[in-house]
Formats: C-alpha cells, sequence, structure tokens
C-alpha cells in the first residue's frame, strides 16, 4: 500500500520532463527573455534532476524494503545497525554533489550583481499599492496603476483574459540595452518582480537596491508585486513592454512632450463635467482600493467619504489638506507627492459630488497648487 | 517501583495522587496531567488555525474577491501562521515531551514541576490575548507571521500592542518550558543511562530546548524594538528616522531560522523511535544521528539570511548564506539515510504510527528538496514569496512537524491511556490526511514556478486550475482531523486494554511500565545497562 506514496511523485516528474506540457499548463518556471533568467533556468532544472535522481534511489530503497522486508512475507530483521564506510560515503558523496552544484550558482549570482555600464536607469518606487517608474536620463517619469476594473474583483462583470496582470501604462524599455533598475519605495516593503526578466528585487523604504536586465526579444512580460505590502498587495502588477531601440526613442521623446502638456493641464480652466469624470477614473485608480469604489470606506480601519462632514461640510480646505499631506499614523497617504494639482482637484471634486455628496463645489487645480505651496 | 504500579482505587487514596475536580488541573504539577492539557490545548489551536485556513482556501477557490475582504483575508493568514506555529505545533511537542521524557529517562516527574505548571497557563493566557485581536476595532494582525516593519509598525493596527505582548507571554512559556526539559535530562536520568545511551527523542528535545532558550529571547527583543517604535516614538525600523527596515528581518530570521528547526527536530526524534520499533530492528547509525542533529542545530544558526536574498545584501553575504544553506542538506540527508537504512532488510509491519512515520520520511524528504532548491541563491530569486516557498514549508511543516506529532500520538496513546485505538480508524485517518495533504500542497509548487505570490488574496485567472485543486485538497484534509479526535475520545473511552509493551518490536523504559502508565511514573529509578 506504500506504493502510492512512493508513486506520487512520478506523475509530476513526468509533467516536468514534457516541455510542450510545462508550457500549456504553466507548472515550470519561464526560461524567460534575458541571459540571466536562462541561466537561473538551467539552474533550477540541474538541482531539480540532481533532487529527483537521489529521491529515485532513496526512495527506490525504501520502496524495495517496505515490499520485501516485511514481517507478513516471513522476513526476519537482519541484525546490523551500523556502517562507517558506508555512513562516511553517505557524507562525501551529497557534499561533492553540493560543490559542483555551488560553481555554476556563484557565477550567476556574481552576474545579477554587476550593474555595470547600464545604457538606460529607471528608479522604480513602490507605493501602496502601485508603481512608479523614473526615467532618470529623460526626465519624466509616471504612476503605472492596475487598469482592472473593480466591477471585475468583485464579480460584477466577466473577467478579462489579463486580470489583475494590466496597467494603466507599462514600463517601456528598449530591447538589446542593459537597463539598471534603481528599486526604493515610499512607505511599506514591495517587491518588484518580473519572471520572464529574471528580476526580483525587494523595494524597501530608504533603501535604493540595484538590479539589471537585458531583453532579448520584443515583447509584453507580465508580474507582480511579491512583498506583503497590505491590503491591496494582490493588486499592483507590473507590465513591461519591450519595444526595439528606435521605436523606444521615439516614446521617450513623445513621453518628454507630454509630461510638458501635463503640467500645462494645471493652469487649465476646468468644468465640473471634466473633473468629475477625471476624478472617477483618478479615484478608482487611486482611493478606491481602501475607500471603496462607493464610497462607503471599510470601518473602523478605513473612514467612508460618504455623507461626512469633511467631504460635505462647506469649507473643502481640510478636505484638500488631507489629501495632500495624508493622515500621519493612519493608513491615508500623502497624495502630494504622488498625484498632480490637477488630479487631486479632480478627485476632490468627485468625492464632494459623487455618492450623494452633493455639495455642488468645484475644488480646481490652481487651489490645490495654492494649498500644497502653503506648507 | 511496585507501589506506584497500583491500580487505580488505590492511587486515589495515594497522598500524590491528583486532587479531584478542576483544581486537578489548574494546580497540577504533574508532568502527565500538563502533557495532557498542552496536547488538548495545542489540538484545539490547530482546530481554530485550519478553520482559518479553511478561509483561505476558500476564498481562492475562484479568482475574484468573494467571500472576504483583502483586509480580512491578510488577518487570516497572519492568525493561521501564528496560531499553527506557536498554538499548535510548538505546544504539541511540550506535551509529547512532558509525557514522555521522564518516562523515557527513568525519572518520576519533570525536575521543576510549579514551573512546568506555569508555562502551560502562560501560553493559554497568550493565545487568548492573540485570539482575542480578532474581535479588535481594526482587526487583527494583518501584516503575515514574519511582522516584517514597517508595515507592522508604522502601518500595523492597534491591535498589534497586544500581538506583542502575547508574543512576550509565548517566548516566557516557551523558555520556562526549555529550562525545565534540560533540568530533567540533565539531572533525572535513571543510573547507567549515560548521554549517548539516551533515547534520540530525548537527545533531539535536549537540543531543540538549547535553541530555544537562545532563539527566543531574540524574538521578544525583536517585537520590543517594535513596540518602542509604535509607541515611544524610537525608530529602529523606521527609515525616516534613521532605522532600518532590513535590520528588523535579519534579528527576525536569526530567531525564525533556528525556529524552523524547534519545529522539526523533535519530529525526527519521534521518528527515529517509531521505525526502530516497526522495523523490529535496532535504530541504524544511533551516534551520527545524535550528531546529524547537533549540527544542524549549529548550522541553524548562520544561515538565516537565506530568507532575504532579494533584500539586496551585498554579494559576499548571499554567498556566504547561499554556501551554509546548502551544507545543509549533509546532515539532513544522513538522517533519511540512516531511517532507509533502519527499514532495509527489516521485518516490518505497518500500523498508523509507522505509516505515518513512512509518509514523513518521504514527504519531509520533498520538502528537503525543495529547500534545496531554494538555498540556490540566483534560483531564489525567482521563488521568493511565491507558492514555491509555501509549497516548500508545508511539506515540511505538515507532512514533517504535524505528521511527527501524530505518529507520536497513535505510538504512544496505549501507553497514556492504557487503551488501543482502533486501527481502522487510525488508518483511514493516515490514508485521507496523506491524500489531502498532497492534493493540497503539490499544485502550489506549479503555482510558485508560474508566477504566483503568496499572501495574496486575488488572483490571476492562469492560476485558476490549481488552486481550485489546492482548495479541494484543503478541505479534505481539514475535514479528516474530526477523524483523529473522534479516534482519541473513542479509544479513551472504550478501547480495547493495552499491555505494558503495547508493540512486539517496542524498546526503551517507557514500555517498562504498565500501560496506563501511573501517575507517577519511576518513583524507584530503574538501573540502565
Ligand atoms: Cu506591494
Amino acid at each position: 500500500m506504500r506504493v502510492h506514496a512512493l508513486w506520487a511523485g512520478v506523475p509530476v516528474a513526468l509533467v516536468l520532463m514534457s516541455p510542450n506540457v510545462s508550457a500549456d499548463w504553466a507548472v515550470n518556471l519561464p526560461r524567460g527573455v534575458t541571459e540571466v533568467s536562462q541561466s537561473i533556468y538551467h539552474l533550477h532544472m540541474t538541482i531539480f534532476w540532481i533532487c529527483v535522481v537521489i529521491g529515485i534511489v532513496v526512495f527506490g530503497v525504501m520502496l524495495w524494503s517496505v515490499l520485501f522486508h516485511r514481517k507478513s512475507l516471513g522476513h526476519k530483521s537482519a541484525n546490523f545497525h551500523e556502517h562507517t564506510l558506508v555512513e562516511i560515503a553517505w557524507t562525501i558523496v551529497p557534499l561533492l554533489i553540493l560543490v559542483a552544484m555551488a560553481v555554476p550558482a556563484t557565477a550567476t549570482l556574481l552576474d545579477m550583481y554587476n550593474t555595470s555600464k547600464s545604457a538606460v536607469d529607471i528608479k522604480i518606487t513602490g507605493y501602496q499599492w502601485k508603481w512608479h517608474y523614473q526615467y532618470l536620463d529623460d526626465k519624466f517619469g509616471f504612476f503605472s496603476v492596475l487598469s482592472t476594473p473593480q466591477d471585475e474583483i468583485h464579480n460584477m462583470m466577466p473577467k478579462d483574459k489579463w486580470y489583475l496582470r494590466e496597467v494603466d501604462k507599462p514600463l517601456v524599455l528598449p530591447v538589446g540595452e542593459k537597463v539598471r533598475f534603481l528599486v526604493t519605495s515610499n512607505d511599506v516593503i514591495h517587491s518588484w518582480w518580473v519572471p520572464d526578466l529574471g528580476v526580483k528585487k525587494d523595494a524597501i523604504p530608504g533603501y535604493i537596491n540595484e538590479t539589471w536586465a537585458r531583453i532579448d526579444k520584443p515583447g509584453i512580460y507580465r508580474g507582480q508585486c511579491a512583498e506583503l505590502c497590505g491590503q491591496g498587495h494582490a493588486f499592483m502588477p507590473i507590465v513591461v513592454k519591450a519595444v526595439p531601440k528606435a521605436d523606444y526613442d521615439k516614446w521617450v521623446a513623445e513621453q518628454r512632450k507630454q509630461a510638458e502638456q501635463l503640467a500645462a493641464l494645471n493652469s487649465k480652466t476646468w468644468t465640473m463635467a471634466e473633473l468629475m469624470s477625471r476624478g472617477k477614473d483618478k479615484f478608482d485608480a487611486n482611493c478606491a482600493v481602501c475607500h471603496q469604489a462607493t464610497g462607503v470606506g471599510q470601518p473602523p480601519t478605513i473612514p467612508p467619504l460618504k455623507g461626512r462632514p469633511i467631504t460635505t461640510g462647506p469649507d473643502p480646505s481640510q478636505h484638500i489638506y488631507t489629501v495632500i499631506h495624508g493622515r500621519p499614523g493612519t493608513m491615508m497617504p500623502a497624495f502630494g507627492k504622488q498625484l498632480s494639482p490637477v488630479d487631486i482637484a479632480a478627485i476632490i471634486t468627485y468625492e464632494r459630488n459623487a455618492w450623494g455628496n452633493n455639495t455642488g463645489q468645484k475644488v480646481t487645480p490652481q487651489e490645490v497648487l495654492k494649498a500644497e505651496q502653503e506648507k | 517501583m511496585s507501589a506506584v504500579v497500583d491500580t487505580h482505587a488505590e492511587e486515589e487514596h495515594h497522598a500524590h495522587g491528583p486532587a479531584k475536580g478542576i483544581t486537578r488541573w489548574l494546580f497540577t504539577t504533574n508532568h502527565k496531567d500538563i502533557g495532557t492539557m498542552y496536547l488538548i490545548f495545542s489540538f484545539t489551536m490547530f482546530l481554530l488555525a485550519g478553520s482559518f485556513a479553511m478561509v483561505i482556501r476558500a476564498e481562492l477557490f475562484e479568482p475574484g474577491m468573494q467571500l472576504v475582504r483583502p483586509e480580512f483575508f491578510n488577518q487570516m493568514t497572519t492568525m493561521h501562521g501564528l496560531t499553527m506555529i506557536f498554538g499548535a505545533i510548538m505546544p504539541a511537542f511540550v506535551g509529547l515531551a512532558n509525557w514522555q521524557i521522564p518516562m523515557m529517562i527513568g525519572a518520576p516527574d519533570m525536575a521543576l514541576p510549579r514551573l512546568n505548571n506555569w508555562s502551560f497557563w502562560l501560553l493559554v493566557a497568550g493565545f487568548v490575548l492573540l485570539e482575542s485581536t480578532l474581535f479588535m476595532p481594526g482587526g487583527a494582525p494583518n501584516f503575515g507571521w514574519t511582522a516584517y516593519a514597517p508595515l507592522s509598525t508604522t502601518y500595523g493596527p492597534p491591535s498589534t500592542t497586544y500581538f506583542i505582548f502575547a508574543v512576550h507571554m509565548m517566548g516566557i512559556s516557551s523558555i520556562m518550558g526549555a529550562i525545565n526539559i534540560i533540568a530533567t535530562i540533565l539531572n533525572l536520568r535513571a543510573p547507567g543511562m549515560t548521554l549517548m545511551k539516551m533515547p534520540l527523542f530525548v537527545w533531539t528535545w535536549l537540543i531543540t530546548a538549547f535553541l530555544l532558550i537562545a532563539v527566543m529571547p531574540v524574538l521578544a527583543g525583536t517585537v520590543t524594538m517594535m513596540l518602542m517604535d509604535i509607541h515611544f516614538h524610537t525608530s529602529f525600523f523606521n527609515a525616516a528616522g534613521g532605522g532600518d527596515p532590513v535590520m528588523y528581518q535579519h534579528i527576525f530570521w536569526f530567531f525564525g531560522h533556528p525556529e524552523v528547526y524547534i519545529m522539526i527536530l523533535p519530529a525526527f526524534g519521534i521518528i527515529s523511535e517509531i521505525i526502530p520499533t516497526f522495523a523490529r530492528k535496532k535504530l541504524f547509525g544511533y551516534t551520527s544521528m545524535v550528531y546529524a542533529v547537533a549540527s544542524i542545530a549549529f548550522l541553524s544558526f548562520v544561515v538565516w539570511a537565506h530568507h532575504m536574498f532579494t533584500v539586496g545584501m551585498p554579494v559576499a553575504g548571499e554567498i556566504f548564506f547561499m554556501y551554509t544553506t546548502m551544507l545543509i542538506a549533509v546532515p539532513t540527508g544522513v538522517k533519511v539515510f540512516n531511517w532507509v537504512a533502519t527499514m532495509f532488510r527489516g521485518s516490518m509491519t505497518f500500523e498508523t504510527p509507522m505509516l505515518f512515520a513512512i509518509a514523513f520520511v518521504v514527504l519531509f524528504s520533498i520538502g528537503g528538496f525543495s529547500g534545496l532548491m531554494l538555498a540556490i541563491a540566483p534560483a531564489d530569486f525567482q521563488y521568493q514569496d511565491t507558492y514555491f516557498v509555501v509549497a516548500h514549508f508545508h511539506y515540511v511543516l505538515v507532512s514533517g512537524a504535524l505528521f511527527g506529532i501524530f505518529a507520536a500520538v497513535y505510538y504512544w496513546l496505549p501507553k497514556w491511556s492504557g487503551r488501543m485505538y482502533d486501527e481502522t480508524l487510525g488508518k483511514t485517518h493516515f490514508w485521507l490526511s496523506f491524500i489531502g495533504m498532497n492534493v493540497t500542497f503539490f499544485p502550489m509548487h506549479f503555482l510558485g514556478l508560474a508566477g504566483m505570490p503568496r499572501r495574496i488574496p486575488d488572483y490571476a485567472l492562469q492560476f485558476t486550475d490549481f488552486n481550485q485543486v489546492a482548495s479541494v485538497g484543503a478541505f479534505l484534509f481539514g475535514a479528516t482531523q474530526l477523524i483523529f479526535l473522534f479516534l482519541v475520545i473513542k479509544t479513551v473511552r472504550a478501547g480495547e486494554p493495552a499491555t505494558a509493551k503495547v508493540w512486539e518490536g517496542s524498546h526503551g523504559l517507557e514500555w517498562d511500565l504498565p500501560s496506563p502508565a501511573p501517575y507517577h511514573s519511576w518513583t524507584t529509578p530503574p538501573v540502565v545497562d
């Protein structure tokens, strides 16, 4: 009867052995699209097969004993209980196998740590719960936020193919260039992980960790935050779009132009309808995880926004102050650093007029800018 | 000795017999009563922490948020881990130590009986405090059992303070228990029982007790620094104040890695008792077993940062911790080889304790293999914080520690209660646990390799199938444990009377005592030659 136990590993080994099956059913690490991810894959497979072989030998002897050295077959027990030579052998042999394994592992590790001579430098900052990418050489940056609608998460509409693995703006990278990532965090610890790049690095407040990737193939590569960072931990995916160098340069030029235009938005005069529609989008992306899309919050940890003095009172200044500076000691972050004045104005306007909070008040980017400068 | 081997009726008039009613349990200093209370407590915590796991698996049955909110989901993963580790696994081993160590070394009781009572009730108080956080405003701790700062300090819920005090209470309880075990083993052994004649269960517990004394104060220090950061405006772990969040992880894992061995070494001891009994053959390589346990314990102090390969340590640190971690495979391998060599050319039978022991060897080895894979630092960059890690430590803790505890209970229950358990029911419990365990945790290897991070309440569609398999397995495994509860109650109430030796191949002092073992184990020490 022990046979079941011993053979449980076999179908699994068979599944792992067949490359086609692995691809379709995703039971194994991806080979990935960088040199590092591929050497990791080979290390992984080598150590896996070493384990399989040792397992077959050890479990084989055990199975043999279980099948044949049993009392019900009348087998009498032998008398030995030590054997110096055997005991030395099974200490030394595993040691040698490990040394053989340590050599390529060390080489890969050194390679992974060699962040010198990069062509592109990108600063990645983890926020609860989104990523910010700053293109250090080209002086622009943006947040990359989950774009899956809340209704999909709450099973109110069918889920898209890339459910929880899609963002509003992916990180665009050039193919064939060494890209250095400087990883840090604004609040708690996150971890930036894209399996196909063979990159996982913790984003730690107060630290700047370095890592790198040189992507071989254009494509879209998906990952997500790997370190528990609070209630939105499952909802901060990473999407990397690798494009040929020429396309990348074109994209960078566009981004720089857009950054200038975005700055212009702050001085524009906005209508109520424009602010409300921009506000809803920005609220859903930045605030709804905690305060909920319906503004009811999650009492007692997270207060509701619906029908509260701060969101419905005659003077919006306290409301503006809280969004810009956060509430120290609570989970409410300071959005002044994260969002542009126009987005903060839109969110506040939305919060003061949605869900029956009909104050009719409009908060403009200029007011937000003024409040930001006051401190 | 004959005075002790009295019948029940006479024992009740004995001056040192158990007291009547509730005071017997509240004030008891008897190692068997305290052992029983530890075991009942740990099984209660096992069911509670298991029910948290059921909430987790139910939510993860499908993508999308169904049953709970992410915030509550995080409380469940945290409380599942804390309650299983500190409430179920560790107290179960202390319960087994209480019952078995005096009987196995020829002592009448534990060396420090009043301390024994105090450490048990302190543990209960600590857990009442910890579980009560579930009903507090803001909910229970939600930052994972590892409580990484600053998520647990600046961003923690108000109940974090209660969590810290609960950890202090558990820590004091564990340290007192460990001191008691060391004092008992070093002072109360029967004449002639030299250290190298001690049963392996006693050996593994002796080493475990030293590990506990070494690392529980470190945990206490860690959580105290958290407390200072939260309430007294220090900045141990707060980068904005000049502190260091990575230092938290170093200190935590300096405790945490030996902690892992605290939860497995006594199980090694149990398996080393059981396999020889049912193989009817002496344990192979007793001496190397002792040295292997000692070297694993020593190495456990120099591998901690393999839990932190992705925090951005200098490459020299990565290499050091990779090598030391790989080295642990050597003594662990020796133990597995010794167990297999003990079975080889034996005369085996397959009662329930042996089934759990054999499953332990196979499944713990699988957990060891994935552990070896995790030791390879470059590969760990892909495995770290994924379901591959979840699969790994559940193979080590469920089919390792927990199966070891089940094996021990089946093995010694007839000695404790004087009654045999129902073998058919025991085997049913084993097979359903075995199947349930593998169906739950094996697919998690695939999920992790395919890219699913741990501690997430919702996941991408590609992970759906294996999550559903795992959830079905978890429900089966959970429900199966009620069979065990029923079996124990049935045995204690109406089992067939057991003989003193219980098993044909049993060996060791505890089997020289009658079944059930008398209230005071050995009032006259036996002589070991
Ligand atoms: Cu995160």
